[in-house]
C-alpha cells in the first residue's frame, strides 16, 4: 500500500522547491535524500545531538523534529545557504578552518547554523552565549573551545567590516 | 529511527482543528512545536493515525497582558516568550524557567501550550504553572472550559483535557506586590536534558520585609508537578529566615515522591529537592529583598 502523497512548496536557500511528500518524511530526510543537500547531517534523529540543524524562516531549528510538509510555505536555510554566492566560504565559516574548529566534520553544519543564528541577533556575544547558543549541538572532536573561539573571531571580522 | 506511516491535516482555526478532533477521535494527535512529540513518534512510542497540525493558526500565538493576567496563546513559541520584556517583568518565572526547557533551537519551534498539555511531570513550565496557579482554557466544538493547575495536572503525561478539546490559551496570574522575586533552580546530566529535579519559587515582600505571599514548588519528583501552598503559608509573616527555609524544604522533601531510575535513586533525588527548594525560596527572597 503507497502512503498518501501531500504537495508542499518550500522556498529552501532563496530557491523556490515543490515537491510531494510522505506525512512521515522528515524536512532533514527531504532535503537530503530527495533535494541532495547534503550538507545537513543526520545524528540521532530525535532532536539530542544537533547535527540537523537547518534555519527555518531565519530561526535555527532541528530539523529532525519536523516533518516536511510543515515547511510547507517557509523559508528554509541549510549550511549550503551560508556561502557566498559565488560558493566562496562564508566569514563564519573561514573563521571555523582559521581557528580548526572542527576534525570529523560531523556536527560542523550544525555547529554553523547555530552559531550563525546567534551573530544575526547577537553581533557581539559573549563566550557564556556563545556557549549556549551552541549548547544544544554535540561535538566529539574538539573539546569545543575551538569552536567558541572561531565564533569569537567570526564576530569580531564581521563588526569589522561594518565599521 | 522514523515515524509510522499517518495521515496529515493542518487546520486553518480553532473551531476546524476541534471539528477534526471531535469527528476523528483519539486516532488523532495534535501537533503544535512537536519537540517531544515527533522524537515519541519516532521512537514509535507514539502512533496517531492523523496528525493535526496546529502551527498555522495565527489566532493561537500572541502574549496579551491584562491588569492581573497575562494570557498566552497555546501555540506561542517558546522563544518568543522568552525574549519578552514586558512579560519578564510581569511574570518573570517564565523566562527563568525557559532558560532551562531545551535549547534554543527546540525553543524556536517547542511551544508553551505544547509543553502545558504533554504534562512532562519533570518539565519546567508546568511546574511554573503548577506553583503559579496558571489557569488553562480548553476549547471544544460545543464549548470552552477554564481549568486551574492544580485540577489540570492528573498524572504522568495526562491532563483532564478530553480528546476532542485542544488547549487554546493559557494564563498566568501576575503578583502585583512592589517588592517580588522569583527563582528557578534545576539538576539534570547535562544543561538542557530533563531535569532529574527541578524547583520554582516566588516570594513577595512587605515594607517591614516580612513575606506577605508565598508559593514554591517541585518538579521530577511526583506523577506531577508538585506545588506546596500549606508549607508556603508558613513563610508568610516570616522574614524568610534560615531556620525557616530550612524546615519548609526539608517538609516539602518529605512530602515529595520521587522514584528511581538508571541515572538517580529515589534518596538522591529526595535531598537534591530538599537542597534545590531551599535554594530557590532564598534566591527568590534576595531578589525580593533588594527591591526598595
Amino acid at each position: 500500500m503507497s502512503e498518501k502523497l501531500y504537495p508542499i512548496e518550500v522556498e529552501v536557500n532563496g530557491v523556490q522547491r515543490t515537491a510531494q511528500v510522505p506525512a512521515r518524511l522528515t524536512l532533514v530526510d527531504w532535503l537530503r535524500e530527495d533535494l541532495r543537500l547534503t550538507g545537513t547531517h543526520v545524528g540521532c534523529e530525535h532532536g539530542i545531538c544537533g547535527a540537523c540543524s537547518v534555519m527555518l524562516d531565519g530561526e535555527p531549528v532541528r530539523a529532525c523534529l519536523m516533518f516536511a510538509f510543515q515547511a510547507n510555505g517557509h523559508r528554509v536555510t541549510t549550511v549550503e545557504g551560508l556561502a557566498q554566492p559565488d560558493g566562496s566560504m562564508s566569514v563564519l565559516q573561514d573563521s571555523f578552518c582559521q581557528s580548526h574548529a572542527l576534525q570529523c566534520g560531523y556536527c560542523t553544519p550544525g555547529m554553523l547554523i547555530a552559531a550563525q543564528g546567534l551573530l544575526n541577533t547577537n553581533p557581539n556575544p559573549s563566550a557564556l552565549q556563545i556557549r549556549e547558543a551552541i549548547g544544544g549541538n554535540l561535538c566529539r572532536c574538539t573539546g569545543y573551545q575551538q569552536i567558541v573561539d572561531a565564533v569569537r573571531d567570526a564576530a569580531e571580522r564581521l563588526s569589522a567590516q561594518v565599521k | 529511527m522514523k515515524s509510522a506511516p499517518f495521515e496529515f491535516v493542518r487546520a486553518a482555526s480553532i473551531s476546524e482543528a476541534c471539528e477534526v478532533l471531535k469527528r476523528e477521535g483519539d486516532t488523532v494527535k495534535v501537533v503544535a512545536g512537536g519537540q517531544s512529540l515527533i522524537p515519541m513518534m519516532a521512537m514509535r512510542l507514539v502512533r496517531p493515525a492523523l496528525l493535526l497540525d496546529i502551527n498555522e493558526i495565527a489566532a493561537l500565538k500572541f502574549v496579551a497582558a491584562d491588569e492581573d493576567v497575562v494570557r498566552i496563546g497555546a501555540c506561542t513559541r517558546q522563544s518568543a516568550v522568552e525574549r519578552d520584556e514586558a512579560l519578564a517583568s510581569r511574570v518573570p518565572l517564565l523566562r527563568q524557567a525557559l532558560t532551562w526547557v531545551g535549547h534554543v533551537q527546540t525553543r524556536n519551534r517547542g511551544t508553551i501550550g505544547g509543553s502545558i498539555v504533554h504534562a512532562d511531570p519533570c518539565a519546567e513550565l508546568p511546574l511554573v504553572a503548577q506553583i503559579l496557579g496558571a489557569r488553562m482554557v480548553l476549547r471544544g466544538t460545543a464549548r470552552a472550559r477554564t481549568v486551574a493547575a492544580d485540577a489540570f495536572f492528573t498524572g504522568p503525561m495526562m491532563t483532564v483535557t478530553d480528546p476532542n478539546e485542544c488547549l487554546e490559551e493559557v494564563h498566568w496570574p501576575v503578583w502585583g506586590e512592589r517588592r517580588a522575586g522569583s527563582a528557578f533552580a534545576e539538576i539534570s546530566i547535562r544543561h538542557g536534558d530533563f531535569a532529574m529535579v527541578c524547583a520554582a519559587a516566588q516570594l513577595a515582600l512587605g515594607d517591614d520585609g516580612r513575606c506577605v505571599r508565598a508559593a514554591f514548588g517541585l518538579g521530577g519528583v511526583g506523577q506531577t508537578p508538585l506545588a506546596f501552598p500549606r508549607l508556603a503559608q508558613r513563610l508568610v509573616g516570616t522574614r524568610i529566615e534560615d531556620e525557616a527555609v530550612k524546615s519548609v524544604a526539608h517538609d516539602a522533601a518529605a512530602e515529595s515522591g520521587p522514584g528511581s531510575d538508571l541515572f538517580a535513586t529515589a534518596a538522591y533525588r529526595r535531598h537534591l529537592a530538599g537542597v534545590l527548594a531551599a535554594r530557590v525560596i532564598r534566591a527568590a527572597h534576595e531578589q525580593a529583598r533588594t527591591k526598595a
